[in-house]
């Protein structure tokens, strides 16, 4: 694995930057948020982007109506304010219209999980992954790394629907190397035996480390990169795990709620295969500091993931 | 004007429209007791004016036609008018006018983008002017000159969202839009000044950067008058009408009534204002 950073809005705004040259059709708006990514667009293509203030209501009323004219339309902000203070308009607009009439529009969500994490509970965001795999007609898509992130520009500018990206906010590890099919959902990093995590998002590097510090006691876990939360392929998910006894799932989001582990016990109903889950449970965050020590705090980081697995392993 | 519509007598061709439209409403109302009859009744005049008036370019037949003008109503519990309209101009046939709210229907209680010449999903407040404002965007984008009509009520401007859009779409020079508020003084609990006073409403909207006139919603010259100057404005500002209204207007007993969203007219009610309106 190539461990060079990058940071996953970046790479994605550069690539629908030159997209955007050839492609009239792209239109971006942004609720007041940025990055110098975006500057380069909005100086070379001032009729093509808008920052709409801060006012996500808007942002998605009036991504709707571009959409229904015609535009690609990606609608940039932070991840929380993007998906909750709008998620209404989200429903009516896209989910509920977007049943009926051809539309695209790519809710760019930036800081997923705990990216903001001295800033508090309002800015974490925890409940995107229930809520927004709750609303039919939306495609859930979280990338776990810059390179994935930079192929869902071609992606969404080349597939019809309405879309949620939820992209991680601070610079993060190249995972992939190659062009990754969005529609397979997930990608098997390592095969392992008998257990295996599957994680999202920023969690994925997570479960990396924390396979490792396992291999070292001779425990080898399966890697599972789960990028597309909705629609989701169930049927290769099953052939993929079938030959684990235990699925453990890593999501940086409440638990219990609707997000990873949900879809994943879903899944796996009909299987003998016995899932776990981690995440955030016990509600809100309001304890300061940064990211590595609120994982340490909630059992979140690498050590306390590959304690908590071989735990499991020897209880199993 | 340059609209196919010359005015002068044409008025009483207007007005007689209206009465039909009104008629056909309760009609409806009739049999289907769900609709929300108040509300439609409010913006009889308004629907008769645009569709009549030769206001808004629109194919029946090809109802998604890139060259129509778009109208979004916002106010969806109030869109039960448009049907005898749509049906009318050949939007859909006639009889379907006899199944709304019936089993199998296309045409509900709220209409949906599933009825030939709605534009958006409708029935949540506050979402039309934005949606609007996105679509008068895309079209200047794209040089196209048709225009973008929103109908919304006077409660439904509660919505903060509502203001979200006033201020973009001003500050975006969204010339070819026109905002036209059904101002018919009635929220679902009560007056909408016992609720939420948004007077004075013209100021408000001018100091939004909008071009603002108020008008009798129900004297369908000064609506067709009005929505005509809007859209041959030249000052860069999107337009709003604010069309002084009555909630059930037609029906005595909701005209007074501050629970007229909520109350229906019973099939010999709606048989004795009709025999009324045709004497």
């Amino acid at each position: 694995m190539n461990a060079k950073k990058g940071v996953m809005r970046d790479v994605f705004l550069e690539r629908l930057y030159g997209l955007m040259s050839t492609d009239e059709e792209i239109f971006i708006l942004s609720a007041d948020f940025g990055s110098p990514r975006l500057d380069a667009i909005k100086r070379d293509f001032a009729d093509r982007f808008i920052n709409v203030g801060i006012a996500e209501q808007n942002l998605i009323n009036v991504a709707t109506g571009l959409a229904i004219e015609g535009f690609k339309v990606y609608a940039y902000a932070i991840a929380p304010f993007l998906t909750m203070r709008a998620y209404e308009q989200i429903r009516v607009n896209l989910a509920l219209q977007g049943q009926l009439r051809k539309m695209n529009v790519n809710l760019v969500g930036v800081g997923a999980g705990l990216g903001y994490d001295v800033s508090g509970p309002t800015h974490h965001c925890l409940e995107d992954l229930g809520i927004m795999r709750m609303l039919p007609n939306i495609a859930v898509l979280s990338p776990s790394d810059w390179e994935l992130a930079g192929q869902l520009a071609d992606y969404t500018a080349t597939n019809d629907g309405v879309k949620y990206l939820r992209f991680e906010g601070k610079p993060v590890n190249r995972i992939y190397d190659g062009p990754v099919k969005m529609a397979e959902c997930f990608t098997e990093l390592k095969r392992g035996d008998d257990i295996c995590l599957v994680s999202t998002g920023f969690m994925t590097h997570r479960a990396i480390e924390a396979a490792s510090i396992l291999e070292k006691d001779n425990i080898r876990p399966g890697l599972i990169d789960l990028f597309m939360l909705s629609p989701f392929d169930t049927d290769r998910f099953i052939d993929a795990v079938k030959g684990y006894r235990t699925i453990v799932t890593i999501e940086e989001g409440f638990i219990g709620r609707g997000g990873l582990d949900t879809l994943v016990s879903a899944a796996l109903s009909r299987t003998a295969i016995r899932t776990m889950s981690m995440g955030f449970e016990g509600g809100y965050v309001f304890d300061i500091g940064d990211r590595d020590y609120l994982h340490r705090l909630k059992g979140l980081d690498a050590s306390s993931i590959a304690a908590k697995v071989s735990q499991a392993l020897q209880g199993a | 004007m340059v609209h196919g519509f010359k005015g002068g007598e044409g008025f009483g061709f207007l007005k007689s429209k209206a009465v039909w439209v009104r008629i056909e409403t309760l009609k409806v109302h009739a049999h289907a007791q769900e609709t929300r009859i108040a509300s439609s009744l409010s913006c009889v005049e308004i629907f008769t004016a645009l569709y009549y008036g030769g206001l808004l370019k629109f194919r029946p037949q090809d109802p998604a036609w890139t060259g129509r003008d778009r109208l979004i109503v916002s106010k969806g519990h109030g869109a039960v008018s448009l049907y005898p309209i749509l049906a009318d101009l050949g939007f859909f046939d006639m009889e379907e006018l006899g199944r709304v709210c019936k089993k199998g229907s296309f045409l509900g209680g709220i209409p949906d983008p599933v009825v030939p010449g709605f534009e958006t999903v409708n029935g949540s407040l506050g979402h039309g002017l934005g949606v609007g404002a996105g679509m008068a965007l895309a079209l200047k984008r794209k040089g196209m000159a048709n225009r973008v009509y929103v109908l919304v009520g006077d409660g439904e401007l509660n919505e903060g969202s509502v203001w979200e859009a006033m201020m973009f779409a001003a500050h975006h020079r969204l010339d070819n839009l026109t905002l036209i508020i059904d101002a018919n003084r009635a929220c679902m609990l009560d007056f909408s000044s016992n609720v939420l006073d948004i007077e004075p409403l013209a100021a408000k909207l001018s100091a939004f950067g909008w071009e603002a006139a108020s008008i009798d919603g129900h004297d369908v010259k000064e609506v067709f008058e009005s929505l005509s100057a809007a859209s041959l404005s030249e000052s860069q500002r999107p337009s709003a009408v604010i069309a002084r209204t009555i909630k059930g207007k037609g029906a005595a007993r909701l005209e007074s009534d501050p629970l007229s969203h909520i109350r229906n007219l019973s099939p010999n009610e709606v048989s004795e204002i009709i025999a009324g309106m045709e004497a």
